[in-house]
């Protein structure tokens, strides 16, 4: 068990369900004063919905938080503030037209006579704050003009400058530099020798020797260990947080024909830091009946590698495309699909839905040429079109008619795959196409990948859980911060290999 | 089941709300319930409902036109002066005559034209379009003040009239222009690719982009059909008044968002229906109609007005949150 200071926070049985998949089961940590625990596990593991409960941005369906011995209850972010539960988020979220100082102190600003902010003492106490973090930016600077990494800076101070008895970190190093992380690690020194209890979510495993205290490593929503630092190896870390009882390969290999997809030298720059690359030079092909799979952490540009080749980041990417051994020129989404392509994005709802829709016209959107009679749509066209391929995905819903807001998560990506199918594309590229779905679903979901590819459709699949990219492809590419770090053929590959490429500075595979 | 019924409720509430409305008007009033005066609201909310067709595709794509109003006075304005003066060309020392069916396809086209800058302004420069169209009700009552030079224009003959005042069948043309457009719009919502598109744009930008629509010709296309649609109402509020007025129209584009909402389409987009916002024109025209009969104030015709408006948001997004 951890030892050192006193219970600050404990988490008992925490479960949250989301519709469609169990994001916390019966979890528990403790978390102990002057002491940090580094939470660690792949993406969609369940690590930021638990520290998302402890901060009271969502409330748990099970399970208690005991704090210093009492249970408390947190229904909105400001219950645990008040409670002196600080949370860095991974996306920012400074007000961007309010100064650096307005930033900090916001919510708690220094009064004048109890009515009028004490603009002087503000600006004053923000620059002490700013100092501490060796940031060099006035107190009176707009937030929005600040890099990303000096905004995260800004955010921490902000945390910091609150009476926090507990801090959450959610990859606070993802964009700040060398320095800045170093001063950084410097204050989470200080903040723990002042007794502040720290909960730090990385996917950095070579940063946990300078700060951490204790592990814990979560897995499909479980807390799978924890540990103190030392007691565990780097490997043994990464095979907690890989697990592994997913069946190897469900996969029957038919990938032995022509190139279908061929991509060249594809670089997106970051949008703020010109010297930095989300995508950096990519090159890859898939051939008909083929599926690749791109594996790599969150920010290794594999989201943006896809949208650079689906035209979504017209005159900004370079590089080239061929569908067919066909040059091809997309400049935008209809080019894509046009060529050939078929894109599933990550966020379902927020990029591939029309959640006021029904399943069917979910479903035809794409193919709506093919749903017409006599120049009009016809409800009749329009249902013998898509119902092949509804039945053909098993999407279980009452009638096409159905809202699809209304269908489990799984079944929602199945009207996703139907809708790119009736435009009878010559690529799919799945992003993430099984995040936050039922066990049942994904499975359907793999077997129909395997059942199209029979059929010499091509597939890129982006995924961030190893034993899906495990199971489903034929090839792996690794992507490691943009660039392309390694490629494995399956019956090659161990878990091992690929997560070492993934990781940034990891010691086996440097990339 | 208790869901089920809300949401039903939802779905029908504004032709409940209708039905509710006649019935009482009809117990309350014995001048309510006759052909004539059925004819007269039916005239009254033409002009409103040609504005609200054109602000109802706004909306689906969530989007917003604060210009139709000025648009409207813009195309009659022009289209009366061109009938009225022609047109000089100073610089090829020419002056343009235009016949009734000339003077109404320049009026068309101004409306279309200023639709199709709104758009643009949407699209390509990126502006809101709460503010590109608010430039746009700017620009055009300054333009048209410019064209009268503030007097109105009038004496325009028997057969431009005919738009606004003539009578085919028994019943009245202005009815008959609006009730095509419905039907056409309708047919074009609920029947047609763009149609289908605009739904989709308006409830999923992001994910119609991705399914390779082109968002912004839909767009650019919505605002031009409310452009044209403005200009329609225009000619016939013109039409009828034998005058085109520099100030007409004002406030017209609230009262078309007013129905448009009361008809049950969302302000956020994608949901929502022509009919709807017919139900909704009904509902302010039965209303305004039937409390005049009963010789009630029209200050208070506006507060209840205003009333109707709020309780049709309140249910919309009592049956959102229930989704």
């Amino acid at each position: 068990m951890m030892a050192g200071g006193e219970v600050v926070l404990e988490a008992r049985g925490i479960s949250k369900a989301f519709p469609g998949v169990k994001a916390l089961d019966r979890v528990n940590l403790t978390l102990r004063a002057g002491r940090l625990t580094a939470l660690l596990g792949e993406n969609g593991a369940g690590k930021s919905t638990l520290m998302n409960v402890m901060a009271g941005v969502q409330t748990p369906d099970e399970g208690e938080l005991i704090l210093q011995g009492h249970p408390v209850r947190f229904t909105r972010p400001r219950d645990a503030i008040d409670h002196g539960i600080a949370m860095i988020h991974q996306e920012l979220s400074l007000v961007p037209d309010m100064t650096v100082a307005e930033n900090i102190f916001l919510g708690c600003e220094p009064l004048h006579l109890d009515m009028l902010i004490d603009y002087r003492e503000l600006n004053h106490r923000a620059r002490q704050w700013l100092e501490l973090l060796d940031l060099d930016v006035s107190p009176t600077a707009v937030a929005r003009r600040l890099r990303v990494g000096q905004q995260q800076l800004v955010e921490i101070a902000r945390a910091l400058a609150g009476d926090v008895r507990m801090l959450i970190m959610d990859e606070p190093t993802s964009a700040i530099t060398e320095h800045e992380t170093e001063v950084l690690f410097q204050r989470i020194g200080d903040l723990k020798r002042q007794g502040v209890s720290i909960v730090y979510i990385t996917h950095r495993l070579e940063e946990l020797e300078h700060i951490a205290d204790d592990i814990a490593v979560m897995r499909d929503g479980c807390m799978i260990g924890t540990a103190k630092l030392g007691e565990l190896t780097q490997d043994e870390m990464v095979r907690m947080m890989a697990g592994r009882e997913v069946k190897s390969s469900i996969r029957s290999s038919s990938a032995k024909r022509d190139e279908a997809l061929r991509v060249e030298n594809v670089s997106l720059k970051h949008p703020t830091r010109p010297s930095d690359y989300l995508v950096n030079d990519v090159s890859f092909q898939v051939r008909k009946g083929e599926v690749l799979g791109l594996f790599g952490l969150m920010g290794a540009g594999r989201t943006e590698l896809l949208e650079c080749i689906f035209g979504l980041h017209s005159g900004v990417s370079t590089g080239e495309v061929f569908v067919d051994r066909h040059p091809v020129t997309i400049k935008s989404p209809r080019d894509a699909v046009a060529s050939g392509l078929a894109l599933v994005p990550e966020d379902r709802k927020h990029d591939g839905l029309v959640l006021s829709m029904t399943v069917e016209e979910n479903a035809s959107l794409a193919s709506l040429d093919r749903a017409q009679r006599f120049g009009l749509l016809s409800r009749r066209a329009e249902r013998e079109h898509v119902q092949p391929f509804i039945e053909r995905f098993r999407v279980k819903s009452p009638s096409l008619r159905q809202l699809i807001i209304n269908l489990s998560g799984g079944n929602q990506q199945k009207v996703i795959l139907a809708k790119w199918l009736a435009t009878d594309p010559i690529v799919l590229m799945l992003d993430e196409p099984t995040r936050g779905i039922d066990v049942q679903s994904k499975s359907e979901i793999y077997s129909l990948i395997n059942e199209l590819t029979g059929e010499g459709l091509a597939v890129v699949l982006v995924s961030s859980e190893l034993p899906e990219v495990m199971a489903v492809s034929d090839r792996i590419l690794v992507l490691c911060e943009g660039r392309p770090a390694a490629e494995f053929d399956r019956d090659d590959a161990t878990d091992e290999q690929i997560l070492h490429a993934a990781f940034p500075g990891s010691t086996a595979t440097p990339c | 089941m208790l869901k089920l019924d809300r949401t039903h409720l939802a779905r029908f509430q504004s032709l409940i709300a209708l039905t509710v409305l006649l019935v009482g008007m009809s117990l309350l009033s014995d001048s309510f319930l006759t052909l004539e005066n059925g004819l007269n609201i039916l005239r009254q909310i033409s002009v409103n409902l040609c504005l609200s067709i054109g602000m109802t595709l706004i909306i689906l794509t969530a989007g917003i036109d604060l210009s139709v109003g000025a648009i409207l006075a813009l195309s009659g304005a022009v289209a009366a002066g061109l009938l009225k003066n022609g047109l000089r060309l100073e610089l090829l020392g020419m002056e343009l005559q235009f016949t009734v069916l000339g003077s109404i396809a320049a009026g068309l086209l101004v409306g279309a034209g200023a639709g199709f800058f709104n758009g643009v302004t949407i699209t390509r420069f990126k502006l809101p379009p709460f503010v590109a169209t608010l430039g746009m009700f700017s620009i055009a009552r300054g333009l048209t003040m410019l064209w009268t030079g503030g007097f109105p224009v009038t004496g325009l003959g028997q057969s431009f009239g005919a738009i606004g005042t003539g009578v085919f069948l028994g019943i009245p043309v202005p009815v008959w222009i609006t009730a095509s457009l419905v039907g056409i719009f309708v047919l074009l919502t609920r029947r047609t690719r763009f149609g289908r598109h605009i739904y989709a744009v308006g409830g999923n930008e992001r994910a119609a982009l991705l399914t390779g629509l082109r968002v912004d010709r839909i767009k650019v296309a919505v605002y031009t059909l409310g452009g044209m649609l403005a200009g329609v109402a225009g000619l016939i509020v013109t039409a009828r008044l034998d005058s085109a007025q520099p100030n007409a129209g004002l406030g017209y584009e609230l009262d078309s968002i007013a129905a448009v909402v009361i008809g049950g389409t969302s302000l956020s987009g994608g949901r929502g229906s022509v009919m709807g916002t017919v139900i909704g024109c009904l509902i302010i025209g039965v209303l305004n109609n039937g409390l005049f009969l009963l010789n009630v104030s029209p200050f208070w015709q506006q507060v209840v007005k205003g009333f109707v408006i709020l309780a049709a948001v309140a249910i919309d997004r009592m049956s959102a949150q229930e989704r």
